[in-house]
């Protein structure tokens, strides 16, 4: 699938001195032009370049706002506020990249959903799930140390208990957090460390990326089928049919991230985090992003103590599990068919998985206390138990139906049941 | 990377180890700057004790002071409430242990291991942050009436021991004095 052999052919005099020297043009050629792609790629394939164009925008507009923003407990607040009032343009900038945050989170949790549907994280793509997981490790703690930096109130106080959650291992916990702080408490030298790390970390996923990128294009795309590309009738070439199919996507995105920007601004946000940091008083109700809400739910549904594991280290350990977890995906999964098109239980359970995540996202908005808790527990054992029980055991007992031969095998028949020509076959309308 | 045919370890063998060695620990030694640089450093250290006034606090007033970028609870308790601290028996405790840093760390929490002094049984001095997840406790509030914590619902009573609620430990008190009559010194 990686192709071997380019096809790319300089025709220009400057092209053909700049291949002899640095092919780079050639490299660009060959991943984003000539690149196969499966010719039965739906919509959810599209989020990855989505991504890509996220992470380029929150860098960019991360940039400027740092030319307006200063690190200071004494000046943040304002400097924000300031970007906001007097800044040209500012509050357009910083509304694009707070809710770029958000919708930077809407894509890739897809995205995940997206691999676990279609058991994209199989073998030979071990590895490039693993880079994506780590990407995703790299995200919470930017988006983390970003909502930190406007220092409101709900940045001081999300802080203090985030950073607490490392106050549960015991003997190391204390010293830990006070690493982590530079201090007893979250103060100045917090946020100068978090305002550094903020611009670092985008820098760094960019750079595993380029990995998740390279390892994507050494194994190729799965597809909705599951089944490995065979000939060349099963694949199309990424321009123009997967870069205009990608940019279609990426308009109607746009569209739900502009309606967001300019008519639900502060929708994602807290009014809280408008009021500036006070380390004495806390927040009635604090409630981290919706993007943490699951996790945050998992953290608070360990109320009871695990033999010598109190309630605290507990939830602690189980909400840095749910993330710990998705790293042996591609070991717990033992079905040898990919795609949850042709495995009943699976999909079925899957689909589940999606529902039961979504209630926990409700559930972490919740206050902690009665029926909510119950159903965070159940919630959480669901998380855990479809990867570790469901995952392994469907492998061993589910049958799957029958797969077709072929990428092109599937589409024709899909087509043909629709009652359409096979002229029409890679019409995009037909391919979800 | 060795060509000799003998399975001996040569001198060149323990040369490379020697080097490889020696680069781990210089490594090390470069990295530590680096790592150190993260810790509270001299001027959030120099403020690390305080002297606070009290004079002005009557019985049932509280004073918070910042202390280590912490809120430190000073309140001069009446003398219900320390009859009702005094009340409780030790089997009634969530946390039984003391966790006064002027004491030993297996001090039991009775209420005169929780005081400020033992003459001076009506000032309770605490670090005021919830132990659960670092929340500041709202006082004289909760069913004890002691302090209540907003954030997840946990009950301390009026010697600031945790009675209700997910908070695993009572509320810390600080290392401190009475350097007079009149003049706490926290840290």
């Amino acid at each position: 699938m990686s192709g071997g052999h380019s096809s790319y052919t300089p025709n220009t005099g400057i092209e053909k001195w700049i291949d002899a020297r640095l092919p780079l043009p050639r490299l660009m050629y060959d991943s984003f032009v000539a690149y196969p792609v499966p010719r039965n790629l739906n919509y959810a394939y599209a989020f990855g370049g989505i991504l890509a164009i996220m992470l380029v925008s929150q860098i960019l507009t991360g940039v400027v706002l740092a030319m307006h923003y200063a690190v200071d407990t004494g000046l943040a607040f304002n400097s924000v506020e300031k970007i906001m009032r007097d800044v040209n343009s500012g509050w357009l900038l910083r509304y694009l990249h707070a809710n770029g945050a958000s919708m930077f989170f809407l894509a890739v949790y897809v995205h995940i959903f997206r691999g676990l549907y279609y058991g994209s994280y199989k073998a030979p793509r071990e590895l490039l799930w693993i880079l994506g997981v780590i990407i995703l490790l790299l995200m919470m703690a930017t988006a983390f140390m970003g909502y930190v930096l406007p220092w409101g109130q709900m940045s001081f106080w999300g802080a203090t208990v985030i950073t607490g959650f490392f106050t549960a291992f015991p003997i190391i916990g204390d010293p830990i957090q006070q690493l982590l702080l530079g201090g007893f408490a979250v103060d100045n030298p917090t946020l100068n460390r978090f305002f550094s790390l903020h611009y670092l970390l985008p820098f760094m996923i960019a750079g595993v990326v380029i990995l998740h990128v390279w390892a994507l294009h050494v194994t190729g795309q799965t597809n909705p089928t599951g089944i490995e590309v065979k000939s060349k009738t099963d694949t199309v070439a990424f321009t123009p049919y997967a870069t205009v199919k990608d940019a279609f996507a990426l308009c109607l995105f746009f569209i739900l991230f502009a309606y967001f920007v300019f008519y639900l601004p502060n929708f994602m946000g807290h009014p809280d985090n408008y009021i500036q940091a006070d380390s004495l008083k806390t927040p009635a109700h604090i409630v981290p992003e919706w993007y943490f809400l699951p996790f945050y739910a998992m953290l608070r549904a360990i109320t009871f103590n695990i033999g010598p594991i109190n309630s605290k280290l507990g939830g602690v350990l189980t909400m840095f599990g749910s993330i710990a977890v998705l790293f042996i995906v591609p070991w717990l999964d033992t079905s040898k068919v990919r795609s949850a098109v042709y495995r009943p239980w699976y999909k079925l359970f899957f689909w589940l998985f999606v529902a039961n995540a979504i209630m926990l996202g409700w559930l972490g908005s919740r206050p902690a206390e009665g029926l909510y808790v119950i159903f965070s527990q159940l919630g959480t054992a669901y998380y855990f138990g479809f990867f570790i029980v469901l995952m392994p055991l469907l492998g061993l007992i589910e049958t799957p139906r029958r797969l077709p031969n072929s990428i092109t095998e599937a589409v024709l028949a899909k087509n043909k049941s629709g009652g359409q020509p096979v002229g029409v076959a890679a019409a995009p309308e037909t391919k979800g | 990377m060795s060509a000799h045919d003998t399975t001996e370890p040569t001198r060149r063998d323990f040369l490379y180890i020697a080097t490889g060695m020696a680069g781990v620990v210089g490594a090390g030694a470069f990295a530590w700057p680096f790592i150190d640089q993260m810790r509270p450093d001299a001027s959030t250290l120099a403020v690390s004790s305080i002297e606070v006034d009290v004079s002005a606090v009557q019985p049932g007033m509280s004073l918070t002071v910042k202390w280590r970028g912490k809120p430190i609870f000073i309140r001069n308790r009446t003398d219900k409430e320390v009859e009702e601290a005094k009340a409780v028996e030790l089997s009634q405790l969530k946390d039984p242990v003391a966790r006064n840093a002027n004491l030993p760390t297996d001090a039991q929490a009775t209420d005169a291991d929780r005081t400020a002094s033992k003459d001076k049984e009506n000032w309770l001095v605490m670090v005021g942050v919830c132990t659960h997840l670092g929340c500041i406790p709202l006082g004289q509030q909760g069913d004890f009436g002691g302090w209540f914590c907003p954030c997840h619902g946990s009950h301390y009573d009026t010697a600031g021991r945790i009675r209700k609620g997910p908070a695993p430990e009572n509320l810390p008190i600080p290392p401190l004095s009475f350097i007079s009559d009149t003049v706490i010194k926290i840290g």
